[in-house]
């Protein structure tokens, strides 16, 4: 399978019950060459998270190639929301076994240093003050590039054509060892190491959640009539 | 060049200069008006339509919310003061911003007279706004009709 352009636009999830805010953040995220979709509410994110899900487990077939389509590569949300807040969705998106690996953002328009450290604990990757600038979204680029190159990595090892990589072919020509010690390999190379063994579990998991319609850890949200049970 | 629509480029800039000068708007403005290109054309015009929209809805809570016989819930004017700070902020509506601080600190000081006052002053403040956003935008329409490019305005 080639590599089209679209398949490299990092999908992004806003949720924000303002709408100027919505406005504001979609356009900021056009301008930084994203994909948006943007919610009102931490329930409707789920339900679109949820949603996809149930697309990829009803249709087998769909399995390697629907990913691309559905694929959320960051999640940007409010904090200060009615309802589920933005810290409620942090939480129940790290608690899931199928989005815990999705990087989230905070936003807010108060500056709470708790609020922030307890966010970033639970593990928001970044906490925004708003009104947030276009100089705030560069800094997320490293981390949908992280998870856009995983689920590259996922599908390459699903489809059997995955590619080959040279750091670790490099390590398993000194021969003697099939697991180099971690002495011996530089930073970069133990990384992949650990990369790679943690996308086979990920992997694994990923197929037995999609052929059992099962989570490995707890149930994933069920739709029932369009709209998704809460975990 | 037309010199009329250098006349208008002129005016225009002035006009700009002075509703940052006079605290109408603040940097978060600038920010609008950056993300906006060919591919948005409009983007500054329906982000302040959604926000004087916002304005119109969340004063008719603020009202509706002060005006009960016996108690008044506070938490519940304060929400949507809370709401319409946030707009405000961003979209570069600095006054209208500021008297939404000073709002809240009334709210939560369960200020009924100080509110009731507050709550008319951001209703002046964001019709007088929307006043001279209307003129800022009809300037642009006359300076394209005029042949000419509406100037980036340099506020430093």
């Amino acid at each position: 399978m080639g590599m089209a352009a679209a398949e490299w636009k990092f999908h992004v999830l806003a949720v924000d019950d303002s709408l100027v805010d919505r406005k504001l953040i979609e356009r900021l995220l056009q301008k930084s060459s994203c994909q948006v979709t943007t919610v009102d509410s931490g329930y409707k994110a789920l339900e679109f998270l949820g949603l996809r899900q149930g697309i990829e487990s009803n249709d087998p077939t769909a399995l390697s190639t629907s990913p691309q389509e559905v694929e959320v590569n960051l999640i940007i949300t409010d904090y200060c929301m009615p309802g589920m807040t933005g810290y409620d969705l942090l939480k129940k998106l790290k608690e899931s076994s199928v989005f815990k690996n999705i990087p989230v953002v905070i936003m807010s328009s108060e500056n709470v240093p708790a609020r922030i450290s307890r966010c970033l604990e639970e593990g928001a990757e970044e906490f925004f003050l708003k009104p947030v600038r276009l100089a705030d979204l560069n800094k997320l680029k490293p981390h949908m590039m992280r998870t856009k190159l995983k689920n590259q990595k996922l599908e390459e090892i699903e489809n059997g054509t995955e590619a080959v990589e040279p750091e670790i072919k490099g390590s398993e020509d000194m021969g003697i060892k099939i697991l180099p010690l971690q002495s011996e390999l530089e930073p970069k190379q133990v990384h992949l190491q650990v990369v790679k063994q943690e996308e086979e579990t990920l992997s694994n998991n990923k197929r037995k959640s999609m052929e059992e319609g099962l989570s490995t850890d707890r149930p994933l949200p069920r739709l029932e009539g369009g709209i998704a049970t809460a975990v | 060049m037309d010199s009329l629509a250098a006349q208008l480029q002129m005016q225009y800039r002035n006009y700009i200069l002075s509703l940052y000068q006079q605290g109408f708007l603040d940097d978060q403005f600038t920010e609008l008006k950056s993300l906006q290109d060919d591919g948005s054309p409009d983007f500054v015009a329906e982000v302040l339509s959604l926000f004087f929209d916002d304005c119109v809805k969340l004063v008719g809570n603020m009202a509706r919310a002060l005006d009960q016989t016996g108690t008044v819930d506070f938490s519940q004017v304060g929400a949507s003061v809370h709401q319409l700070k946030d707009s405000s902020s961003s979209v570069g509506a600095k006054r209208v911003k500021g008297l939404c601080i000073t709002f809240k600190e009334l709210c939560e000081a369960k200020n009924y007279e100080g509110c009731v006052r507050c709550l008319q002053q951001v209703d002046i403040e964001y019709k007088t706004l929307k006043a001279k956003l209307l003129d800022m935008f009809m300037f642009e329409k006359q300076i394209v009709q005029a042949g000419g490019i509406i100037p980036q305005v340099d506020i430093n």
